[in-house]
């Protein structure tokens, strides 16, 4: 069963590359509050001296969380309290299979490879309704626990989730409007190469009502008053240990990378690469890769000189100085072997099939690229902005959002009346 | 494979719904409700409707019953507050009425003779096709049906008012 197959392929890939992403996201938070608030940031793990620039502390952490004491506490509702984690985490997990990754590949039976596991008829109404669920983890959590600080974080939390959701929705609704589909790959396709055409441009207000309400759907600050510490302890996981607080974590910053792919999906252009369409990247991909190539080579080369001329014997007296040797003589190699590899080899002469594949990895790269970026806007807000108080997030999501997104569909509409108008 | 699915989604609709009203916890039988409405997802998907699928997972699952079970844990009913129904004289004969109309209406059930039906064109259930139908089609019932639910929130928030 083939198909089977390559449905069971393209549902697990991109889970791997999301679950891979998440020790790179802590990193980037800690790394980047610590840029904010002019600090070196988690510095100290290290495997035999390797310490990645902190980013072996995401290993160390996952190890700690594993093997901490499972403890379930006497007072709450055990089946609810054992589902809450499982249903945000899974909630979580299953938005992205409508996202599309790259343009889809045309196959020699005429069909399409699509680069997303399900082109639902109804694909954005799909993840509307998947973030909507996600708050039953929380609300059962804060439930289930019986206790007072994380009942009022679920109820926090379920109160803001409404509130955003409807905003969030008439933002999607505009978007819809404007691409004539609710296919996520066509409402990619519709915003066409040029930048100028991203709705993020066209639909600007949409773009910002959006972005707020994701930052409020995945409770992150200056919405994260479900877990505000200086009200609620930790609002709805206050009862929760080990792995089934990891499961609370984690499920955070998939939402965050969803979020953030949905973000770029909707409004900045998904895997368009700017200025160049499929077609004229699929022509030169051959150029593209050579030249990657080499500007690769040159990066890793330059990369690892830099960091084997820090080497000095006795700074840190132990393993720790040959850090720098370790990390940077395999990058000088990897950059040297890549360089000298491409100029013999010269140029690359693809057929259409490999041009078309390496087409579709550039632009899986830019799209990564990009929800990378979008995740680093989230840290940026968090770390820089003041956590709201309760009424002035009621106020903001009904009072200024809503009719905002509001406005903007009607404006959306009149514009779209004049010209079809026009037109004819 | 389709029967199979069918009788799945079907069971765990019927057997959740069962469960959500012999459930003790108003929060464990709001819960139950929510898992009903994935099995009725489900059937719409076997239906070939995949908007009112998704649209019964949105609307219902997502918006109504979260605040249904919002509205459950503000209340935060404890264990003595609920009241528990016992059994007396007036609820058995009321049962026994019930299961006899339940016999009754499988009696006429199993009656009804059996009617092949023509397989829906690929078209139908798309997001497309719904919306012709709304709003093309019946655009008029449509927006009467709005202007009653309009005028049904409008009586509710002037009955839930306080008295000034």
């Amino acid at each position: 069963m083939p198909v089977v197959l390559v449905a069971i392929i393209k549902v697990v890939v991109p889970l791997l590359v999301i679950l891979n992403l998440l020790p790179l996201m802590i990193w980037l938070e800690r790394k980047g509050s610590a840029f904010i608030q002019d600090r070196p940031g988690p510095n100290r793990a290290q495997i035999l001296g390797v310490r990645l620039g902190g980013l072996v502390h995401s290993l160390a952490d996952v190890l700690k969380l594993l093997f901490k004491e499972d403890i379930i506490p006497n007072h709450v509702n055990k089946i609810f309290y054992l589902a809450a984690p499982v249903i945000t985490l899974f909630v979580a997990c299953v938005t992205f299979i409508v996202i599309p990754f790259a343009d889809a590949l045309p196959l020699k039976n005429g069909g399409f490879f699509t680069f997303q596991a399900a082109d639902l008829n109804a694909g954005i109404l799909y993840t509307l309704a998947m973030t909507s669920l996600g708050v039953y983890g929380i609300m059962l959590a804060g439930w289930s626990s019986n206790n007072k600080f994380a009942l009022l974080g679920g109820l926090r939390s379920s109160a803001q989730m409404i509130s955003y959701e409807l905003s969030m929705g008439i933002a999607v609704l505009t978007v819809v409007m404007v691409s004539g589909s609710l296919s996520l790959n066509d409402i990619v396709l519709a915003q066409g190469a040029n930048p100028l055409t991203w709705n993020c441009l066209r639909l600007l207000p949409a773009c910002l009502v959006f972005i707020v309400a994701a930052f409020a759907e995945t409770n992150r600050s200056p919405f994260d008053l479900p877990e505000g510490e200086s009200e609620l302890v930790a609002g709805y996981h206050v009862e929760y240990s080990s792995m089934k607080f990891a499961m609370f974590f984690m499920a955070e910053y998939i939402n965050m990378i969803v979020a953030s792919a949905l973000i770029v999906t909707l409004f900045f252009g998904g895997w368009q690469i700017p200025f160049v369409d499929t077609a004229t990247l699929r022509d030169n991909a051959d150029k593209l890769v050579y030249y990657s190539a080499l500007g690769f080579g040159s990066f890793s080369l330059l990369v690892g000189l830099i960091l084997v001329t820090k080497f000095k014997k006795g700074y840190y007296g132990d393993s720790r100085d040959y850090e720098v040797l370790v990390l940077g003589v395999p990058a000088i190699l990897v950059g040297l072997l890549l360089l000298v590899g491409t100029l013999i080899n010269g140029h690359f002469y693809f057929g259409t099939e490999a041009k078309q594949i390496w087409a579709a990895l550039f632009q899986i790269g830019l799209f990564l690229a990009k929800t990378l970026f979008m995740c680093w806007v989230f840290i940026w807000v968090r770390w820089t902005l003041p956590r709201f108080r309760y009424d002035q997030l009621m106020t903001l999501g009904w009072k200024y959002m809503l009719p905002t997104s509001l406005v903007t569909v009607f404006a959306a509409a009149l514009v779209m009346l004049l010209m079809s108008q026009q037109d004819q | 494979m389709e029967e199979f699915f069918f009788y799945l989604f079907a069971s765990v609709t019927v057997g959740l719904v069962l469960l959500m009203i012999v459930q003790d916890s108003p929060v464990a039988s709001a819960m139950c409700l929510v898992g009903a409405f994935f099995g009725l997802s489900g059937l719409y998907v076997l239906l070939s409707a995949p908007f009112v699928a998704v649209m019964q997972i949105l609307v219902y699952a997502g918006a109504i019953m979260v605040l249904f079970v919002f509205v459950i844990m503000l209340l935060n009913l404890k264990e003595h507050e609920l009241v528990y129904d016992r059994m007396n004289l007036k609820r058995v004969v009321v049962l026994f009425i019930g299961l006899g109309l339940f016999a009754f209406l499988t009696k006429l059930f199993l009656r009804i003779p059996k009617v092949e039906f023509a397989a829906v064109e690929a078209s139908f259930g798309t997001v497309k096709e719904v919306g012709r139908t709304m709003f093309v089609n019946y655009l008029i019932p449509f927006e009467l049906i709005g202007i009653l639910l309009l005028v049904g929130l409008v009586g509710a928030v002037l009955l839930g008012r306080r008295e000034e």
